[in-house]
């Protein structure tokens, strides 16, 4: 026993080294841990809550941010277009309530019901799933296949501003390939957002 | 002559504010990588992010504090194109920015948002101080007070 444990600590060390340096989440081949959110109709839900889920894009974004506004037509027709093929969005607010109020629950049902979400909208209330993503900003896109290995990271498509001017659609070209059981060409992208809106220590 | 002294309170203040450089990625590029003496701030905002406009002050007054000491701030916006004559330029006008504001004029930012920095998420506030005579850079991307601004720019000069 004394053996093995003096074989481990040299292991161990290294490992609290392997931590990335941007403060961790998750990088593409990971596999997300699953979590269980307050949905804006008040039902707990989880990942594997989702039966019928062949993958899952993860988005979170929020009411107020207004790149998270210009792609709200855009992450509802993504489900429209998705969800009945297997890869529903649960959208995530993962924003403070009090730094920013526009984002608070109840603002998140109110945007939900104008809008008529037909996704999973989910409050992050203490905002440990956005540091377990490693999300910083709205929109921050993760598509995860059945497996919750982290398939693609990053932006929805490359024109946040004028939906008609898009010629990447990231991740809908990610998504594709998955439901084709293909490699995902493109599995990381930036796009400028509004930083999350993290809880005054 | 008290009238006459209106008149350039007023072109000073008001009739004057700073026209408003539209910035590609490669000339952004340029000022990232180019050699100078001159040491860059960076900061990228947005009229409508709260912790953005809150920080602006900070980068005006160490703009005063260290112009003698080759120091350039440049405020680039990556606010919509369609709110630029709309919103960004009443909003420079009536904040009486002195440091030059830039407004990125990219569509997509997964073509240069690596090249200002690999640390960069995307999210905003973010800002990047350069100092090519030394080698060095530093890149963060969060809200900066006065003191925060400084104690950066003070690591690199």
């Amino acid at each position: 026993m004394k053996k093995t444990f003096s074989l481990l600590l040299p292991l161990l060390f290294l490992l609290s080294f392997s931590v990335p340096p941007t403060g961790g989440g998750y990088a593409v081949g990971d596999t997300a841990q699953d979590f269980s959110l307050k949905n804006v109709n008040g039902k707990m839900v989880s990942l594997s809550s989702l039966k019928k889920a062949k993958g899952y894009i993860v988005i979170f974004t929020c009411n107020h941010c207004p790149y998270a506004k210009a792609y709200e037509q855009r992450i509802i027709e993504l489900d429209q277009k998705y969800a009945s093929l297997g890869f529903p969005v649960v959208a995530i607010n993962s924003n403070d309530k009090d730094v920013q109020p526009a984002d608070n629950f109840d603002n998140m049902k109110k945007r939900a019901k104008e809008k008529n979400y037909p996704f999973l909208y989910l409050y992050d209330e203490t905002q440990e799933v956005a540091r377990a993503f490693g999300a910083t900003r709205t929109p921050h896109v993760y598509l995860l296949d059945q497996n919750r290995v982290v398939r693609y990271i990053g932006a929805i498509d490359d024109n946040s501003e004028e939906p008609s001017m898009v010629k990447e659609k990231y991740l809908a070209n990610a998504v594709d390939a998955l439901i084709a059981g293909q490699e995902v060409s493109v599995k990381e992208t930036k796009a400028i957002g509004c930083g999350i809106k993290w809880k005054k220590s | 002559m008290k009238k006459l002294l209106v008149f350039f309170f007023l072109s000073a203040t008001t009739l004057t504010a700073q026209e408003i450089t539209f910035l590609k990625a490669d000339p952004l590029l340029q000022i990232i990588e180019r050699e100078t003496d001159t040491v860059y701030v960076l900061n990228f905002w947005a009229t409508w992010c709260g912790p953005c406009v809150a920080e602006l002050p900070a980068f005006e007054k160490l703009q005063k504090k260290y112009a003698s000491q080759n120091v350039k701030i440049l405020l680039i916006s990556t606010d919509f194109r369609r709110n630029v004559e709309t919103k960004l330029k009443s909003f420079v006008k009536r904040k009486n920015l002195q440091c030059p504001v830039m407004f990125m004029d990219e569509p997509n930012p997964n073509d240069w948002i690596n090249r200002v920095s690999p640390d960069w998420s995307g999210a905003i506030p973010a800002t990047l101080f350069v100092n090519h005579r030394k080698n060095q850079r530093v890149f963060v991307e969060k809200q900066l007070s006065f003191k925060d601004l400084e104690q950066l720019l003070l690591s690199i000069l």
